[in-house]
């Protein structure tokens, strides 16, 4: 998103001295878009912190105990203070490291969900767009029907039936994940397999499957991972939300959602162990879509405002 | 419509598939913890569980035909009944959040366009960014903190209290219902129950809504037909209310349709925060205890009244843009 929209420096005196290559050139102008938004900054600011964090999390958390399960009753709902900034849940663990050792399983669920989303939707989206006919009416129709079944709901009934755990969770997740990419993947294909490229690559003799995905993937690289910028958010999101239900991650491992619901039972008078976690999902969500509408903005020229 | 029939039937083999063909027992589950192999296998009998997955399916599909919805293993209740009675609830959420996004959405979009690059710009769309980040379930909670538990003006949650006598039912939406018997210290109290849900659900339609509004009024206002009224020096906003608004709300009315599908199978975080008696609880309860009719049931509603909105949509379409109506 960028805000403000100033002329493009193209007559810089780099520009004058050496004639860049086009790709190179297309490169720092999308560089420059992206540093001239305020917002995609901010959001990219957010999301380094978060995997500094999910990096760093076992060495950096005040109580690292309590990341494993151990408690500390003694303890219980302190406010927050020095000692505990963000006060101690309701078996006396330090909800500041909760949060902290929360950040590494919310990421990276969020991103296996959207790895094995794009992964899989690029296949079926790529196959169906190249082979056209009934391969793609009835992969499309599949996509068609996963569209229309509520995804929450879909991703709950997998998830209950596979059991608890955070395998399980990112399967049930990711299992209704593909229809976007595929779609997405499916008219890029078809419009770029109609390109000179593919018709010399062919007049040479490669194989359908070296064109599809030594070709013509490549050259729809940048919407699938714009898309997948964009979709971080929402998958963290989803992540949190079926933790809060109770289907996923169990504790002791500390799941954002997880830590939520568990603490809307001591509301109001222990109000501490419920809103730190819940900010830490708006601001891993918030992070990641300042920086995914950036990023949708630097290379989709068409969704530019 | 004709493809919502093979839709609703590949959504029924696709939710039977993962009820009996994933791991889990729900037979043992219902049967409860002490049940010896003997008793959950009489269970099973019961249910018609231990026949072959297709026969299952058949018999299902048979009884669907009659409207039969299949029983609950878990209350022994027919479906049908249940999504009878949580049907409206459900669609009055969705309702009054569809009608909170679209009546602040739109102006709010007209608005951040009209003032392109200037404050309100800017405040409403990192506002609609923060709303789309912001998880329903949380705004949930923090509504209720405030509202219910610190300042105790709205209550913590449910439909309508139990000890007062509900309005006669007629639509199932308490709010009409309450209106119908003009009672209107039950519609106030109706009201009352429904506001904080209806607020959480809307908040992050509303943002696309605007965001929506925003993209497509931007685009209709450097249409030449725009810079011709400006030259004949109509008024700003004649130009903003009369003629660009309702060109760019037809590319709106897509997303609209698009959310109500979105926002009935997205009640299931609010409904359980709110404790609101609608399909979303319904399923959680059900998907919890892998209790799979109810799960199917819930989906073909959800899935019709999906298909349903959006020929509704396209309808309107006609009616807002006259251009549509002559194919």
């Amino acid at each position: 998103m960028s805000l403000t929209a100033p002329p493009l420096p193209d007559k810089s005196a780099q520009a004058i001295a050496a004639p860049m290559s086009a790709s190179r050139q297309a490169w720092r102008r999308g560089l420059y878009r992206f540093s001239q938004s305020t917002l995609s900054i901010i959001g990219l600011i957010l999301v380094l912190g978060l995997l500094l964090i999910a990096v760093t999390g076992p060495w950096i958390v005040p109580f690292p105990e309590h990341v494993t399960g151990s408690i500390a009753t003694a303890n219980r709902f302190r406010p927050p203070s020095a000692a505990h900034p963000f006060g101690t849940n309701e078996l006396g663990q330090d909800v500041l490291t909760l949060v902290l050792a929360g950040t590494r399983v919310s990421l990276f669920a969020g991103l296996a969900v959207v790895l094995a989303g794009a992964f899989v939707g690029t296949v079926i989206g790529a196959v169906a767009g190249y082979a056209g006919g009934w391969v793609d009416e009835v992969l499309m129709r599949l996509s068609d029907l996963k569209l229309t079944v509520p995804g929450l709901i879909f991703a709950m009934a997998i998830a209950a039936a596979l059991g608890p755990g955070l395998v399980n969770m990112v399967i049930a997740i990711a299992a209704g994940w593909w229809p976007g990419y595929a779609r997405l993947v499916r008219g890029e294909v078809m419009s770029k397999k109609e390109e000179m490229f593919v018709t010399a690559a062919r007049a040479l003799g490669a194989s359908p499957g070296r064109i599809l995905f030594r070709h013509i993937l490549p050259n729809v690289m940048t919407p699938i991972i714009v898309k997948m910028s964009l979709d971080m958010g929402f998958a963290i999101l989803t992540v949190a939300s079926l933790g809060f239900i109770g289907i996923g991650v169990k504790p002791p491992t500390p799941e954002w959602g997880a830590l939520l619901s568990v603490s809307r039972n001591y509301m109001p008078d222990f109000w501490w162990t419920a809103i730190f976690p819940g900010l830490a999902i708006f601001i891993a969500v918030f992070g990641f879509n300042l920086l995914g509408d950036g990023l949708r903005d630097v290379f989709d020229p068409k969704a530019r405002r | 419509m004709f493809l919502t029939i093979p839709v609703l039937l590949g959504l029924t083999v696709l939710v039977f598939a993962i009820g009996r063909l994933l791991p889990g027992d729900p037979v043992a589950l219902a049967a409860g913890p002490n049940a010896t192999p003997a008793e959950i296998a009489a269970y099973a009998r019961e249910f018609g569980l231990d026949r072959p997955v297709w026969v299952q399916y058949a018999t299902y599909l048979t009884g669907l035909l009659g409207g039969n919805f299949g029983v609950s293993i878990f209350t022994r209740r027919p479906v049908i009944e249940d999504l009878i009675a949580y049907t409206p609830a459900t669609l009055e959420l969705v309702f009054a959040a569809m009608a909170l996004a679209v009546l602040i959405g739109i102006p709010a979009g007209l608005a951040a366009a009209v003032y392109r690059d200037r404050w309100p710009d800017y405040l409403s769309r990192v506002a609609a960014l923060g709303a789309i980040s912001m998880p329903r379930f949380f705004l949930g909670l923090l509504l209720q903190l405030a509202f219910a538990m610190w300042l105790g003006w709205l209550p913590l949650g449910g439909r309508f209290p139990l000890t007062d006598d509900p309005p006669r039912l007629v639509t199932g939406f308490l709010t009409v219902d309450a209106l119908i018997a003009q009672d209107l210290s039950a519609f106030w109290t109706a009201c009352r129950h429904l506001a904080m849900p209806a607020i959480a659900m809307s908040l992050s339609p509303l943002a696309t809504i605007m965001r929506m509004m925003r993209a497509s009024t931007l685009e209709v206002m450097q249409q030449d037909y725009v810079m011709t009224e400006r030259a004949l020096g109509l008024s700003q906003r004649l130009i903003v209310t009369k003629y660009v608004a309702r060109n760019a709300i037809s590319a709106t009315l897509t997303v609209i349709g698009l959310y109500f599908g979105w926002l009935l199978g997205g009640t299931v975080l609010v409904e359980t925060i709110f404790d609101w008696p609608g399909l979303g609880l319904y399923a959680t309860k059900a998907v919890v205890t892998q209790d799979f009719m109810p799960v199917i049931g819930v989906t073909l509603v959800i899935g019709t009244l999906f298909v349903c909105a959006n020929l509704l949509v396209d309808v309107l379409y006609g009616v807002v843009n006259p251009k549509v109506r002559t194919k």
